[in-house]
């Protein structure tokens, strides 16, 4: 009865459905540079963001880590001022620059006062063009990220989807990690590092999204100045990795009471057809949230995790179905027979009209209340950049998840979803698997 | 401590008082008969709302024993009530394209859902609803008390930094609650019982123990008819009283402790000190406690231990401090240090001892002070960006016993905080003889 209720209430709250309210402007700089604007002057502040694509797969062989070490390093000193000179410099301003890499894109993301926009653009630049890589800061900034491997060797989260990468993608740098290891990181220099930031900083592979206090007026010559000195081209990007998933349980023994879980099998490219409704199939399936099937029926009916879920892994050259969780020793071993049987379930059945409409409100809902916050509009917009993506896509996504049908992700999951081919790793002391 | 007042008396009262006077006018309060106290925060940039219910009662109130019912009957708030189905709300905010969550603390326990504006009277429902109707089956209770199991495997058992600070925490108050995780001591969790957390409910889970914030694209007229529509007709708990815990007595012997662990990677230094927290109308002290966190381990270039550990003698790989006031009752301060290879944990310590006496000595750098406050203001605006922040730090404040004034106060306190009352609170707290340090090494299995 209540239940008839409540969905009566939801169809009247859903036949408005809400538009994302952003508009996207697109600015060339006069130097040709591109950038996503979308402005609010509500509040004295703009959010940057930039994307390098290419990240840290453009490591040179042998180097692996170099490149994660060196976005490390570009806020360690920079023209006149040195490490601490740098942050302090940054301080003074009340600017926050991050760096970040990951085997597709370097990412910088910069938060900066209106007030002082002029000068914490320019303290940008100088850390982007003039990065000293002094060999003291290479020895600190090195030693942290050694710190950071001996963690990630005694952290079953890391060992478990590290483990998952390598026997899947091999020698490529996506079957490794990005940090490197001791050995490859022992001998490089300031000249490596050179090389390296070259290789990956370049305006061939840049996308630029601003949001905030700014106008397009005043973002076309500030991009110039800005990204105007980075070099025109970098590295060729490498190739995609020959992909090698063998189904079933790879244990890794840690002694720990609780096995962390790493699982998954091969994706689906964005550009499919069908992406969307495996799309739909992956949040109904493993969706974060409390009404997904793999949380339903493995925490909620059966107590055996905290937390379980899947996700679509889209990278540049590689496409995978990837999922984790961790469950008591004693208790590993039911969890995986039950994803199992929900992998096959779905494969054979795939899912309910409820649970497709239920995704589809969900999926359509949330998708304009992404866009709330500067910080958060300046992270979409790069994204959507990085992967090709026309502004016009804020405006036609909830159509495409509108169109899929329930033939549309039964079909998706049958080709898609292959039970035997999923390969689990365990990283703990389970009970019951070898 | 519930003795901020609402409504428009307040605005009134406060208005000319408020150092910054814009802030306030997109906060409104009210409280409704049934003692539920109501704060709307507008923002207009986004159709989205946030809707919180705090409510006062948090791990530092469970009865001795019962470690940890606090947070079991937070997971329990989503099994449904005498008229939805276990999971139902959840279910429903979801396909609203909602998203929904809570947490617990030693100090409050919080529900919080994120949707469409216009959405707002169907989570406000759903909410009102399981303040005071909430119903558990034989099976949920038993099922999810292995969930919070599992929880504590994968938040602290499995991680040997966080058994590290649970038990730090545990040497540093020998009286109060704080003492205890909030998650619980496993054997007690494995004891908790339906009745237990049904007890917990019916004393706490009330209109006039909770704070409703709602933020984002909404009016306060809005939000005000509807509070008194959902919540309005709910009763109010009688036995609910202003908290008052156990007092922690001055700490009179240093204390020591060392964790060996086998999945030890990276030896630490962790050390805490007992500290003052933020109280109505009384939050210097509190103010220059923040800023002193950043000045010795804010960040590794520019902060004390910083330039002198990880510049300087090499000696470190990190180094930290920190300090939160938002808190009912005595807190801590914290720093440590992550030595570099080849430096021991003891010698590690000694160079801490004699960074913090020097610092004790010579005073805050001018410089460091004057850029730890533009850093504090530029903070403050970018966290207008999100309105969940925004909800967040009113919610916790108020639930903690400050006021609306207090917690407006904050940046402007921050902000005229001086070198002298940086150095005086200082003083005050960095005590060796007063303080908890603990080692973690790599080591034998720990004893179980």
């Amino acid at each position: 009865m209540i239940r008839a209720i409540f969905a009566g209430l939801a169809s009247l709250f859903l036949a408005s459905p809400v538009l994302a309210a952003v508009d996207i402007q697109q600015v060339t700089s006069p130097g040709g540079i591109k950038a996503w604007l979308v402005e609010d002057h509500s509040l004295p502040f703009a959010s940057l963001e930039l994307r390098f694509r290419g990240g840290a797969s453009l490591d040179a062989p042998g180097k692996r880590g170099e490149i994660n070490l060196m976005t490390g390093l570009i806020e360690e000193g920079a023209g006149d001022l040195d490490a601490q000179g740098f942050a302090a410099a940054q301080e003074t301003l009340g600017a926050q620059f991050g760096f970040d890499v990951d085997d597709d894109t370097l990412s910088i993301s910069a938060r900066f006062l209106t007030k002082n926009r002029a000068p914490s653009l320019a303290l940008l630049k100088k850390g982007l063009t003039e990065t000293r890589f002094d060999q003291d800061a290479i020895d600190r900034v090195r030693g942290q990220v050694l710190s950071i491997i001996q963690s990630d060797a005694q952290d079953p989260q890391a060992m478990a989807g590290n483990r998952w990468a390598s026997d899947t993608f091999g020698n490529h740098p996506y079957g490794s990690s990005q940090n490197g290891t001791g050995e490859s990181l022992a001998g490089l220099t300031q000249a490596d590092m050179l090389d390296a930031k070259a290789r990956v900083m370049a305006r061939d592979r840049l996308y630029v999204a601003v949001a905030g206090d700014m106008t397009a007026a005043e973002l076309g010559p500030l991009l110039d100045d800005l990204l105007g000195d980075l070099p025109e081209k970098g590295a060729d990007f490498p190739k995609p990795p020959k992909m090698t998933i063998k189904g079933g349980t790879t244990v890794v023994d840690f002694g720990s009471p609780q096995s962390v879980v790493v699982f998954g099998q091969n994706g689906i490219q964005r550009d499919d057809p069908d992406y969307f409704a495996a799309f739909i199939l992956n949040q109904i399936v493993g969706g974060g949230g409390f009404s997904a099937r793999l949380m339903d029926e493995v925490r909620e009916k059966r107590g055996l995790t905290y937390g379980i879920a899947s996700y679509l892994i889209d990278m540049d050259l590689a496409d995978t179905w990837q999922g984790s969780f961790a469950s008591a020793n004693e208790k590993v071993a039911e969890a995986i027979e039950v994803v199992r049987f929900e992998w096959r379930r779905a494969a054979t059945n795939g899912v309910t009209e409820a649970e497709l409409r239920d995704a589809k409100t969900y999926l359509t809902g949330s998708y304009p209340l992404r866009f709330s916050g500067n910080q958060k509009i300046a992270n979409i917009l790069a994204g959507m950049q990085l992967q090709g993506m026309t502004p016009d896509y804020v405006n036609t996504r909830n159509a495409k998840v509108e169109a899929v049908t329930l033939d549309d992700v039964a079909r998706v999951a049958k080709r898609l979803m292959v039970p035997a081919d999923l390969h689990f790793v365990v990283v703990g002391r389970p009970v019951g698997l070898k | 401590m519930k003795n901020w007042l609402c409504g428009t008396a307040l605005a009134a009262i406060l208005a000319p008082l408020i150092a910054f006077s814009a802030r306030a006018e997109d906060v409104t309060t009210f409280t409704l008969k049934n003692g539920l106290d109501v704060v709307v925060l507008e923002d207009h940039r986004a159709p989205l709302v946030v809707q919180m219910v705090w409510y006062r009662a948090g791990s530092a109130d469970e009865a001795r024993g019962k470690s940890g019912v606090a947070h079991y009957l937070e997971h329990l708030m989503f099994k449904g009530t005498k008229t939805m189905a276990p999971g139902e709300l959840s279910r429903v905010v979801e396909a609203n394209g909602g998203s929904d969550n809570a947490f617990t603390s030693y100090d409050y326990t919080a529900y919080f859902q994120s949707i469409a504006a216009d959405r707002l009277p169907l989570i406000m429902r759903m909410e009102a609803d399981r303040m005071r109707n909430l119903s558990l089956t034989e099976n949920d209770w038993k099922t999810e008390r292995d969930v919070i199991i599992e929880e504590r495997n994968l938040r602290t058992d499995s991680d040997p930094g966080a058994i590290f600070h649970e038990q730090l925490g545990a040497a540093q108050y020998l009286n109060h609650p704080y003492g205890t995780p909030i998650i619980g001591w496993r054997h007690e969790m494995e004891s908790l019982t339906r009745e237990d957390a049904l007890d917990w409910y019916r004393l706490y889970y009330a209109p006039n123990d909770a704070t409703l914030v709602i933020a984002g694209d909404v009016t306060p007229e809005q939000v005000k008819a509807l509070a008194e529509e959902y919540y309005g007709p709910l009763e109010p708990s009688p036995a609910i009283k202003p908290r008052h815990r156990v007092t922690e007595p001055p700490q009179l012997a240093e204390r020591t402790l060392v964790y060996q662990d086998p999945r030890v990677s990276q030896p630490m230094l962790s050390r805490s000190y007992l500290a003052p927290e933020r109280n109505p109308g009384d939050q210097r002290t509190a103010a220059a406690l923040t800023i002193l966190a950043e000045a010795l381990g804010g960040n590794g270039q520019t902060s004390v231990l910083g330039r002198a550990m990880q510049f300087g003698s090499k000696t470190a790989i990190s180094t930290f401090a920190s300090y939160d006031g938002t808190s009912l009752d005595k807190t801590t301060f914290n720093l440590g240090v992550v030595p570099a290879e080849g430096v021991t944990l003891e010698a590690a310590e000694a160079e801490v001892d004699s960074v913090l006496a020097d610092f004790l000595k010579t005073g805050i750098d001018k410089d460091q002070l004057a850029r730890i406050k533009t850093q504090i203001e530029a903070a403050d605006v970018y966290s207008r960006d999100s309105v969940h922040g925004r909800a967040m730090k009113y919610g916790e404040g108020l639930t903690i016993g400050l006021t609306i004034r207090d917690i407006e106060d904050w940046p402007g306190i921050l902000a005229s905080i001086t070198g002298d009352e940086v150095m005086a609170a200082a003083h005050l707290v960095l005590d060796r003889r007063a303080s908890v340090t603990g080692l973690m090494e790599r080591g034998e299995e720990a004893a179980q």
